[in-house]
This record gives structure tokens, C-alpha cells and sequence, in this order.
């Protein structure tokens, strides 16, 4: 899974039919450390994620439609899974040994 | 998913048999602000997406099921046509 | 999908035997003036394709996606023998 910004939303009338009711968020992949990547997704939405909200997300297309209970033939890979509050990051084991 | 622009077509007649009837166009993969980002990719179409238009595609496994054939191995197929991207703080 | 030019063939002889029978092409990966962009790739050819043709060729699971590769170890593939494309309205290639 990764880390991601919400950054937009996309708007569409004609797609296919199973997207449907679907709302198409923007998104930017973040490093753990929450600084930006240049990569962005568009992505289903699990968790009512808003613009600016830091998710969790699923970029793999079958755990995609286990969560979208599409069935085999969803055309679906990135899905916002949760709403993220925090990230911690431990010292690296060097560190924390003082070396 | 990932944003792109319609750029080009590409004409096949022999191919793979399950690509029988699809167009393919050529798609610029755009990022948020529309900008070209990477190398063009040719897709797969099935919601009959004219040049210039900003569509969305899937790649990898998932772009063969929108086909009516879905034992294709196309790695890239247009899902939707956008209307429009908003983003925090801008309207595109 | 990529865009690309047969540049030859490649014989094995010694081979996982689930890859018996499928034909194997070297494939140089092109741009949009139809010049090579440097990438190169094997791909399998369920189509038959002939050294200087352009082809369009996928990669990854997808292209396990064909009779000849359905459950097979292979990651690229040819889909078809390009006629002609155009980018912008310009006509960039054309099969002679």
C-alpha cells in the first residue's frame, strides 16, 4: 500500500458503465516522510476522503476489487482504503543503538 | 488510473483476434495540471474518445477487462472521458 | 502499448519447455517521428510479423493474454502489425 494526498477531484459522464455512482479523486503518492513525489494516481474512494486528506492506498488491482466487491471483471487499481492520521517513522537500528 | 491526452490513432488490420473492432489511439499520460508527464503509450478505447480529448486509462492487467473480449492482452485501455479536473485551490 | 520495429529473430533451442512453439522477435522500441527511441525488448508473436515491420507490442501480465501465451513465462508481447499512425493530424508512418 501507499501513502497518498488528496490533490483533486475528476469529473466524468462518459466512462464505463461499472464506474458508475463512482467518485474519481486526484491524488499525489507521498514518501513516508509525507513530502511529495512527482507521481499522481486517480483513484476510487473508500474512506470519503476529501482534498487534502492523507489516505492510505491500495495501487494493485486485485486486492482493488476485493475492495470494491467488483467481481473479476472490475477495471479498477487504485482505491483510497483510509483515512490516515499519523505516521511514525522509527529510528533506523543504527540509530537507535547510538552508533 | 492515470490522466492523458488523445494525441494520435494507430491503424492495425492483422492482430490478435481479440482486438477485433477496438481503435487504439495514441495517449499522452498528463499529471495534474495537465502538463506531459512520460512517454506516450498506445491504448485500447471503448468509450469512442476523439483527439484532444483528456480521458483517463488504466494500464497494466485490468486494461484487458473493458474489452468485449476479455482474454486481450492490452496493457493500456481509455476508461473514461474527463469533463473536468478541479483541484484545491484552482478550477482546470 | 508501445510502438516498436521487428529488428530480427531470436532461435533457442534449449528452452522452458512451455515456451515450445512460440515465436520469438527482437523488437527496437520506436517514438513518434518513427525513430528509434533506444529501448529494445523479446517479444512473442502470435500474429506473424517479419524483420522491419512496425508492430505494437505489450508488456507485463498482459501479455499473457494470448492463445499462444495464455500460462506461459512471458512478459511481452506482439498484438498487431501497424498500418499507419498519426499524431496531431500529421501522418507519421505508413506501411509500404
Amino acid at each position: 500500500m501507499k501513502i497518498a494526498r488528496i490533490i483533486g477531484t475528476v469529473v466524468s459522464t462518459l466512462k464505463l458503465d461499472q464506474y458508475a455512482g463512482e467518485k474519481l479523486l486526484l491524488a499525489r503518492i507521498l514518501d513516508p516522510d509525507g513530502s511529495d513525489t512527482p507521481e499522481t494516481v486517480v483513484a476510487f474512494d473508500r474512506c470519503q476522503a476529501g482534498e487534502g486528506d492523507v489516505v492510505l492506498m491500495i495501487d494493485e488491482g486485485n486486492s482493488a476489487r476485493q475492495v470494491l466487491e467488483t467481481g473479476s471483471t472490475g477495471v479498477v487499481r487504485a482505491v483510497c482504503v483510509g483515512y490516515i492520521d499519523s505516521v511514525n517513522i522509527h529510528p533506523s537500528p543504527a540509530e537507535s543503538f547510538g552508533a | 488510473m492515470n490522466l492523458g491526452r488523445v494525441i494520435g490513432t494507430v491503424i492495425s488490420t492483422r492482430k490478435v483476434e481479440s482486438f477485433d473492432g477496438v481503435k487504439l489511439l495514441i495517449v499522452q499520460p498528463l499529471d495534474e495540471d495537465l502538463k506531459v508527464r512520460g512517454e506516450p503509450v498506445v491504448a485500447c478505447d471503448t468509450q469512442q474518445a476523439g483527439p484532444g480529448q483528456i480521458v483517463t486509462f488504466i494500464g497494466g492487467r485490468e486494461a484487458s477487462l473493458p474489452l468485449p473480449e476479455p482474454f486481450n492482452p492490452s496493457d493500456a485501455t481509455i476508461t473514461s472521458i474527463v469533463d473536468e479536473v478541479s483541484l484545491a485551490a484552482r478550477q482546470k | 502499448m508501445q510502438l516498436a520495429q521487428v529488428a530480427g529473430t531470436v532461435v533457442a533451442s534449449r528452452k522452458d519447455e512451455k515456451m515450445v512453439g512460440v515465436r520469438f522477435l527482437v523488437l527496437k522500441d520506436l517514438d513518434l517521428e518513427n525513430r528509434p527511441s533506444g529501448g529494445s525488448v523479446i517479444a512473442a508473436d502470435p500474429v506473424g510479423a517479419d524483420r522491419g515491420e512496425v508492430v505494437i507490442y505489450s508488456k507485463g501480465s498482459s501479455a499473457r493474454q494470448t492463445e499462444i501465451t495464455r500460462d506461459r513465462p512471458n512478459d511481452a508481447v506482439i498484438c498487431g502489425i501497424v498500418d499507419q499512425w498519426e499524431v496531431g493530424g500529421a501522418e507519421k508512418y505508413r506501411k509500404i
